[in-house]
């Protein structure tokens, strides 16, 4: 709001003829995927490729007596078996720390454990060998003397005094703790007509991408390079941290990732275990493949949302909120995950509880702690689900309490739609959202008084319906603030890099990355509208260090705010570079010209004057003909951070409406709604399609998915049938509607939208969970809605 | 264990080989025939990106040895492909962004084609009812159902 971009044009690329922002395209490489074509990791062979198998810890918390691999070294097939200790000699330990994070603490990780396992799942052996199938053979031939340690699994606990300290040099189990006080919370208590509390509780889940973790390692010590095929969210991360524990330069790695099958922030971490496959290409000297099978997937890929959080609300008769308060608890396992670390959901939660809502007076602390369970760290919608639960289940209860109804308490409340920018209780800066358009546009679609009149009505014959409400912020992106200042090497720029090729077709290098997002479509559309170039001609290279810009890759909602603004401003330039050649060549001015549909045309009456191939033959085979002095440039680059807000924060409301049989403790989803604005627009349906598939990801945290631990710390529904994640059968249609904000950081002025449907999916459902019960006096603060939760919550078992 | 002889037809080629008689069918077309297409993505026949047609029936690959499919009939997401059977669902797919990582397409575009096959015309319910068994983490079904609903509704020589 206070910033003009740079660099503005009298032409828009947002209103420019035939133009693809805005509409919905198909995705350029979706033929590959349907046809079973793609390449994904899990699909790679190199000769001599070993392949490689972790002998895992059945313990939660244990010290490694011994290790006897003899037997196992002979098995037939069998490469090597490299124990902690052995790879130690290649590849240095880190510590998940990051500096912003003030006091957060972790121990040394290594990539395969050393004398001590700390959650059951951890590698203690690498056993390489030609085929899975005979690693899989040989590790079963290792025998490790384990001395059982007492594991800390209750996060409850893992304070307390007579609770053994995970990492003795650490001092205490406590990894982070931050504290935050804003306005005059206990005044706004004092004065409240009604102070509601809560505790919420929210079962610890996982990605579950379908494609399991995968890397394959290539250390050729010819050329004393690393390649790593890696289905990765961030190939520069991953470079640059290969490199550093590796004792490498990062011209040295060279990370490649294709195809990607779910990634879901599970994909934008560096696990122990993919840092013992680069460091054991580097050892053998030779090619070596890890899939994770979906056991170790569930005992290893990061878990999430494992958070127990007090809530309290302030609130008057009128309907005003007072005040927020939260107290929230996160377990995270031994260790901070490296290198984004694993305070930042309990950070996040501290900045989004009540940021919808006009409210100044807030006090949080969250602590964060260390369990001998799996690592968690950030996962789609970091923090936001578990935000938006607490806060939205918060504002029901308080509505409730006066006896208000839920939409009338959020239109009191909400922050208005002219009040920007302004900034949040906790800090955070918003150049502009839209609240009150958004709730507004949600009431009118979902027909919010017939479904109330319905509700009323099926109360006659024991139906118990529920209608719920979640208002949300979305964090999208984020500038070198969310890592960069911590010290991480993560960028938060991105690059684009765009050229002609000599048949005036149009290659497009981008360092953000594709896991299904539509990077590719988006990168094509914005390119191929700003050069005036069909998105046919124009063909997009990523994932691959080698051969692309240097950038932060796609996570945090950033592919398209970030990286889309790059290509827009590559495109630019290299239009611009276009323009001058042509004008050279047709004796004109770059400004008496266009390119339209492929070619050069005048700007006054759209007449083609030169074809791009045309001009792309003059320019490569026949420069000897351009008049003395030209020096056609036909590839352009360009690079974008956002440097006025360090966070575009988007806005969003969803609804839930669903049916709870109160017998059996089932709940059938009817139908759900959302109204979300993240700005300008793209391409319609890939939008929409990325906020659908969140909330389904939100629905299944719900209501079903959660890793069962138990008091030993074991893991005890590691598999796709005893986890369950959402079907196609249970889950409903889902409406989308938008209004349009867009950022006045970019050109392109498009906010993220890859989380908004998770952030606020599972606060809906438990409003309507709630809403549904209301006749029973019941509240339920607790997800998964398990049939049993439920009954339990009736008094029914 | 002692490698053994199978013979069988894979998209319509002859494929003789030596398998041991643990490997999986899955394992078999991905490691041997490097029909790659076929994706595992959890080995216990629950996610259904495995999904492969033997003798008409669509299985989970995973959950069959190589030798259950002596002088069997095998057909992959590339025998689909390539013989135009399903490129008007893949063009309903396509049109209707109906995927968006890919990895449980292939086996989504198996067990679609199966429902479309059994019932010419299938409603909302029964669609998600039949893709049940395969697991989605993208993008939330509802484009999936709808790229079959069309593809159904084109078949039935009913406008889209």
């Amino acid at each position: 709001m206070t910033r003009t971009p740079e660099n503005p044009s009298a032409l828009s690329v947002l209103d420019r003829p035939n133009s693809y922002i805005g509409k919905t395209v198909p995705r350029p490489n979706l033929d590959r995927l349907m046809q079973g074509r793609g390449l994904y990791v899990s699909d790679i062979e190199l000769p001599r490729m070993g392949h490689v198998v972790f002998l895992r810890s059945p313990h939660a918390h244990a010290k490694i007596a011994g290790i006897d691999a003899s037997a196992a070294k002979r098995m037939p097939g069998v490469i090597a078996v490299v124990t902690g200790e052995e790879l130690a000699d290649v590849i240095s330990p880190w510590v998940g720390v990051l500096s912003h994070l003030k006091g957060l603490k972790s121990a040394p990780q290594s990539a395969i454990a050393i004398d001590r396992v700390c959650w059951q799942g951890e590698a203690v052996a690498a056993i390489v060998a030609t085929s899975r199938a005979a690693a899989e053979d040989a590790a079963e031939h290792i025998s490790v003397a384990y001395e059982e340690l007492d594991a800390v699994t209750d996060m409850r606990t893992a304070l307390d005094s007579t609770t053994p300290v995970i990492h003795p040099a650490l001092g205490d189990n406590l990894a982070f703790e931050r504290n935050h006080d804003a306005g005059a919370v206990d005044a706004a208590f004092a004065g409240s007509d009604e102070v509601v509390e809560a505790e919420f509780v929210f079962g610890r889940h996982t990605g579950v991408t379908l494609e399991p973790r995968s890397a394959v390692a290539d250390w050729n010590a010819a050329e004393a390079r690393l390649t790593i095929y890696q289905g990765t969210q961030a190939p520069h991360m991953v470079q640059n941290i290969a490199a550093l524990h590796l004792g490498l330069q990062e011209s040295q790695v060279r990370v490649v990732c294709k195809d990607v099958g779910g990634s879901f922030g599970i994909k934008v971490h560096i696990y122990a275990d993919e840092m013992a496959i680069y460091a054991l290409s580097k050892l053998l000297r030779r090619p070596v493949k890890f899939v994770a099978d979906r056991v170790e997937s569930f005992n290893t890929d990061i878990h999430a949302r494992d958070h127990r959080c007090k809530g309290k609300i302030g609130v008057k008769r009128d309907g005003t909120i007072t005040a927020f308060e939260i107290d929230d608890l996160t377990g995270i396992g031994p260790y901070s995950m490296y290198p984004r670390t694993s305070a930042i959901e309990a950070n996040q939660v501290v900045n989004l509880v009540g940021g919808p809502y006009v409210t100044k007076n807030y006090r949080a602390r969250a602590r964060v702690v260390f369990q001998n369970k799996n690592v968690m760290c950030q996962y789609r919608a970091v923090g936001h689900p578990i935000a938006c639960s607490v806060t939205e289940g918060l504002v029901d209860l308080a509505a409730m309490k006066i006896g208000m109804d839920p939409v009338e308490i959020r239109r009191r409340n909400l922050i208005a739609d002219d009040a920007y920018p302004c900034a949040s209780p906790s800090g955070l800066r918003f150049e502009q959202l839209s609240h009150h358009a958004a709730l507004a546009k949600l009431i009118k679609m979902m027909d919010y008084d017939a479904l109330r009149a319905e509700q009323a009505a099926l109360r006659a014959s024991n139906i118990h319906r529920g209608i719920g409400i979640a208002s949300f912020i979305e964090v999208t992106n984020p500038s070198a603030a969310f890592y960069g200042v911590g010290g991480a090497k993560i960028s938060s720029q991105d690059g684009v890099a765009v050229r002609l090729d000599a048949q005036g077709a149009v290659i497009c290098q981008t360092s953000i990355t594709e896991q299904g997002q539509g990077s590719e479509s988006l990168t094509a559309q914005i390119v191929g509208s700003v050069l005036g170039v069909s998105m046919d001609r124009v063909r997009v290279i990523l994932g691959d260090t080698d051969n692309t810009p240097y950038g932060g890759g796609t996570w945090a909602s950033r592919g398209a705010g970030i990286g889309g603004e790059a290509a827009l401003q590559a495109a630019k330039a290299l239009r611009s570079n276009i323009l001058d050649v042509a004008a050279a060549i047709l004796q004109s001015t770059p400004s008496e010209l266009d390119i339209v549909n492929n070619s050069v045309v005048s700007a006054s009456d759209g007449a083609s004057r030169i074809e791009l191939n045309e001009l792309a033959r003059v320019v490569y085979f026949r420069p000897d003909t351009l008049p003395p002095g030209i020096q056609a440039e036909l590839m352009a680059t360009r690079h974008f951070v956002p440097r006025e807000y360090p966070f575009a924060f988007t806005n969003g409301v969803q609804a839930s409406w669903l049916e709870v049989d109160t017998d059996t403790g089932f709940v059938k989803l009817l139908k759900h709604w959302v109204v979300e604005d993240c700005g300008t627009i793209i391409n319609p349906q890939l939008v929409d399609e990325q906020i659908r598939g969140g909330v389904v990801q939100g629905l299944g945290a719900a209501l079903f998915e959660k890793c069962e631990y138990d008091e030993r710390g074991q893991l005890t529904n590691a598999n796709m049938a005893d986890y369950l994640v959402p079907m196609s059968g249970e889950m409903p249609d889902i409406d989308i509607g938008h209004v349009v904000s867009p950022t006045l950081e970019s050109e392109l002025g498009a906010k993220g939208a890859g989380e908004a449907g998770t952030a606020g999916a599972a606060a809906a459902v438990t409003n309507a969970v709630n809403d549904a019960l209301s006749p029973f006096g019941v509240t339920i603060t607790e997800i998964p809605l398990t049939p049993q939760i439920i009954l339990t919550a009736l008094g029914r078992i | 264990m002692t490698p053994v002889a199978i013979s069988l037809e894979v998209n319509g080629e002859r494929v003789d080989a030596h398998v041991l008689p643990r490997l999986n069918l899955a394992d078999f077309l991905r490691e041997h025939l490097k029909l790659t297409g076929t994706h595992v993505g959890c080995e216990h026949g629950v996610c259904g990106a495995c999904t492969v047609r033997v003798n008409g029936e669509i299985v989970r690959s995973c959950l069959i040895l190589a030798v259950q499919a002596q002088e069997g009939s095998v057909e992959t997401i590339e025998g689909l492909s390539d013989s135009g059977e399903i490129a008007d669902l893949q063009g309903a797919f396509r049109d209707r962004n109906a995927l968006q990582c890919g990895f449980c397409t292939p086996g989504m575009l198996m067990a679609a084609q199966d429902l479309l096959t059994q019932s010419p015309a299938p409603d909302r319910e029964q669609i998600r009812e039949h893709l049940s068994g395969n697991y989605c983490r993208c993008t939330g079904y509802q484009a999936i159902v709808d790229a079959v609903e069309t593809t159904a509704r084109v078949r039935a020589g009913r406008a889209p």
